[in-house]
């Protein structure tokens, strides 16, 4: 019987990629461990090893095709007995036992697929201002680089930063431009590097510190919390800790519920902290500019299912934005969608599918969860009367929670109709694809509340 | 139960690593045994001086504790000054850095700091180190390069690799020394530490103040291996036991220590055994050892008394000795009229130095 070889999942978020190079060619005799071909993920060039036995029949992808979907058939091989399989383009021919076996489960977190972008322009920026399409991961990226070269004193420190050019890629080429004094692999001891990193702060250093996610910090929360937060005040003003801890945060993909979380509430909970949780790739590189600079201790919250999407970057030298300033993605009056990180895509998507059925919905991106900018929340408030929040976090005690208890004592004349969260479940992050598409938040939630709240 | 407590060492002063037993690194370089430091008699005078600061504020901060002017948690350095003077006093200040745990208040006054603003930060004054906002956990002197003053035990081994790594990547010449107690010793990220700061060869010099007690916990009852100048060994940090009690065996470790390091051979580690004569903070009855046990440290083994010695033969006279001792009253009764006298912070001070930038 024959084989069909199809284009394989290297990662948990990855979707699609590279047919970067076929290491056979058609009539090669293989054996199970040989190199096929290389795939470029969004992430790494990863080799990929034959399975069976058997020759290889048709190439059907030729090397060097981008975008290629996970799943589709690449070639085909023909198993020991000779017989090829057959081709995919005959579906009716398709062996019995494919159509028993289960088709390749949907993660739930491909509901928080989206590139939606900001529909206004940041208005300081300058008329003409020319853009370029760059990832999240590359502008994250682009930040350290420049803010390395800028000040000596800037370093990166974590696990697989240097050799490995980043777990997530995100420090990709900082070894080979600044060396091993300035981008250092750490041992798995996240809160030794914390502390390290934090004692270098206050020796006058300014570490980047990543962690591979920001669920391994919890192990390094003492000293984020208790070094580095509380050390400005308690010294009275005399001992500064300018340290980023950065990383990614919040659900990815299939990971289960120790890989799953969003601590943005966690860190907005501290006083000493300034904790940023960027949405797109500008926003991203701008204000990861800004916390290298900042003399306060930062927590910046990535998202590892945003890092490869593409946004427009202003072509500006030196694109710094402020720190605790939130940002309106889409002008509406009807409506305020609350949102950070992953979440403004879904309420972007969100405010589209409104618009469509007459309600006009403003969007507002917080960027800083601390200090929050609810200024520009309850001015927002008060020309549309009406808010939900979105948030891929947990409800209880969120930052959902916070602006509702923001806009129900300083903004409650404004309110039409109660504040609405839309959060996921309040479970722990479930495996089963099912289980985790239903914990988790999607645009129609978003329009179901913001329709709710308008009493539509 | 518990062992009878022997702070000074039985039979050598300063007791290097035993050899490890043959295998792939014995015979990898360790540093030489120390000998005691030939301290002059000027340089025995301010040992002298500084020990009797130390055990006279601390005296004076327990009273002052006791009257209500301090609250909170106070951990006094009583029996332990030989330690931090003997340390301290072979560092270079505004060079060297130094961190430590809660029990900060002595190696503070080792390193010059005013006693003043040390006992107005003990009452939470304006006047104090930190503004009143530290309080006797939490004080600092970047000025210094005293970076505190750490209340989460164990914390300050990590920072302080950090102070090492930041003197190794400016290439300043500066030492690290992180003090922590035989309780911090047995915390994971102290180990964690340890690994990167041999690996990264970082100048550090980690000292195990071991006071027999981790709050009411003897080492014994708490460590598996309670030669803790042997827990660096598996990382391949070499380790030198010391006699607390005696400020030139102290002086002469940490010589050796500095000399170690300065040769760009990555950390050290010295256990100094000493002993708290006080409870662990100032609300600790000390049930867990009887009144014999430290009658008989402070008979044996007082460390201002073996500095009284050294004196002697050194030919200082007792009343030499004694105008010392008048003067330190004084300069410790002028800090807790100090402490006592300036002004509480302003109420807005509630609010500053959250943050250093507006935002």
């Amino acid at each position: 019987m024959g084989i069909e070889i199809k284009m394989p999942a290297l990662s948990p978020t990855m979707e699609e990629g590279t047919l970067a190079k076929w290491l056979v060619k058609e009539g090669d005799e293989v054996k199970s461990g040989d190199i096929l071909a290389e795939i470029e993920t969004d992430k790494a060039t990863m080799e990929f090893e034959a399975v069976d036995e058997g020759l290889i029949g048709k190439i059907m992808i030729a090397e060097g095709t981008e975008g290629v979907k996970v799943g589709t058939v690449i070639a085909t091989m023909a198993g020991e007995d000779g017989e090829a399989a057959p081709a995919p383009a005959a579906p009716a021919a398709a062996a019995p036992k494919a159509e028993e076996a289960p088709k390749k489960a949907e993660s739930g977190t491909s509901k928080l697929a989206s590139e939606a972008r900001a529909t206004v322009q940041d208005p300081d920026l300058p008329a003409g201002t020319e853009f370029v399409k760059t990832t999240v991961r590359e502008a994250l990226r682009d930040a350290m680089a420049e803010e390395m070269r800028a000040d000596e004193r800037v370093f990166v420190m974590g696990e697989e930063v240097a050799e490995y050019q980043g777990a997530y890629k995100v420090t990709q080429g900082l070894l080979a431009e600044f060396g091993d004094k300035r981008v250092i692999d750490t041992p798995i001891t996240e809160y030794g590097f914390a502390g390290i990193g934090a004692g270098a702060a206050m020796g006058g250093l300014r570490p980047v510190i990543e962690f591979m996610t920001f669920n391994f910090a919890m192990q390094a929360i003492d000293h984020i919390i208790n070094s580095a937060a509380k050390t400005n005040y308690m010294s009275g003003g005399q001992m500064r800790c300018p340290i980023v801890f950065r990383g990614p945060n919040g659900a990815a993909s299939r990971v289960g519920a120790q890989h799953s979380q969003n601590y943005g509430p966690w860190y907005a909970a501290v006083p000493g902290l300034i904790v940023i949780a960027p949405y797109d790739a500008a926003d991203a590189k701008g204000l990861l500019k800004a916390a290298i600079r900042s003399t306060d201790p930062v927590v910046f919250l990535e998202n590892e299912l945003l890092y490869g999407r593409s946004f427009d970057v202003p072509k500006v030298d030196d694109y710094v934005l402020p720190i605790g300033k939130a940002r309106i993605m889409r002008p509406g009056k009807d409506v305020t969608l609350v949102s950070y990180s992953i979440g403004v895509g879904l309420a972007l998507d969100a405010a589209e599918t409104l618009a469509a059925e007459g309600i006009d919905a403003e969007v507002i991106d917080l960027r800083t969860l601390r200090p929050l900018d609810t200024a520009t929340v309850l001015e927002s408030l008060k020309k549309t009367n009406r808010l939900v929040v979105v948030e891929e976090g947990w409800p209880t005690c969120s930052i959902a929670s916070e602006i509702a208890a923001v806009v129900m004592e300083k903004g409650f004349d404004d309110l039409d109709a109660p504040v609405l969260r839309v959060t996921n479940e309040d479970v722990p992050l479930p495996y089963a694809a099912n289980l985790e598409k239903a914990a988790l938040i999607d645009a129609a939630r978003v329009v179901e509340a913001a329709k709710k709240v308008c009493y539509k | 139960m518990a062992k009878p407590t022997t702070p000074r060492a039985a039979s050598a002063k300063a007791k290097a690593a035993a050899p490890a037993p043959a295998g792939a690194d014995h015979n990898r370089p360790r540093p030489e045994t120390p000998t005691d430091y030939k301290a002059s008699k000027e340089e025995l005078l301010e040992f002298y001086r500084q020990m009797v600061l130390i055990r006279r504020f601390e005296e004076k901060a327990g009273q002052l504790y006791g009257l209500g002017f301090i609250g909170g948690f106070c951990h006094l350095y009583i029996g332990q000054e030989a330690v931090a003077v003997g340390i301290q006093s072979a560092l270079k200040p505004g060079k060297d850095s130094v961190i430590t745990g809660y029990r900060d208040h002595g190696h503070m006054l080792a390193y010059g700091i005013d006693p003043k603003v040390i006992m107005a930060e003990l009452t939470g004054r304006e006047a104090g180190i930190s503004r009143g906002k530290g309080g006797s956990m939490h004080m600092f002197s970047v000025e210094h390069k005293f970076f505190g003053g750490h209340g989460i035990v164990g914390a300050q081994v990590s920072l302080g690799a950090g102070l090492g790594f930041a003197h190794k990547y400016n290439n300043d010449g500066g030492v690290c020394v992180a003090y922590f107690g035989d309780g911090a010793a047995n915390q994971g990220q102290v180990y964690e530490s340890f690994n990167m700061a041999e690996l990264w060869k970082l100048p550090i010099i980690f000292v195990i103040e071991n006071n027999q007690y981790a709050m009411g916990t003897s080492v014994n009852r708490a460590s598996s291996e309670d030669q803790l100048y042997r827990r660096g060994e598996s990382f391949r940090i070499p380790g030198i036991q010391v006699d607390g009690m005696d400020v030139l065996a102290v002086r002469g470790a940490t010589e050796e220590a500095l000399k170690w390091v300065q040769e760009g051979n990555g950390p050290i580690l010295l256990e100094m055994k000493t002993y708290r004569y006080r409870g662990h903070s100032m609300s600790d009855p000390a049930k867990y050892r009887s009144r014999d046990e430290v009658q008989a440290v402070r008979e044996k083994s007082d460390p201002i008394e073996g500095v009284k010695k050294y004196l002697i033969d050194a030919g200082v006279s007792e009343d030499e000795i004694k105008v010392i001792d008048q003067d330190i009253r004084k300069v410790v009764a002028e800090a807790a009229d100090f402490a006592e006298t300036s002004p509480e912070p302003e109420a807005h001070e509630l609010y500053t130095d959250v943050l250093v930038e507006q935002y």
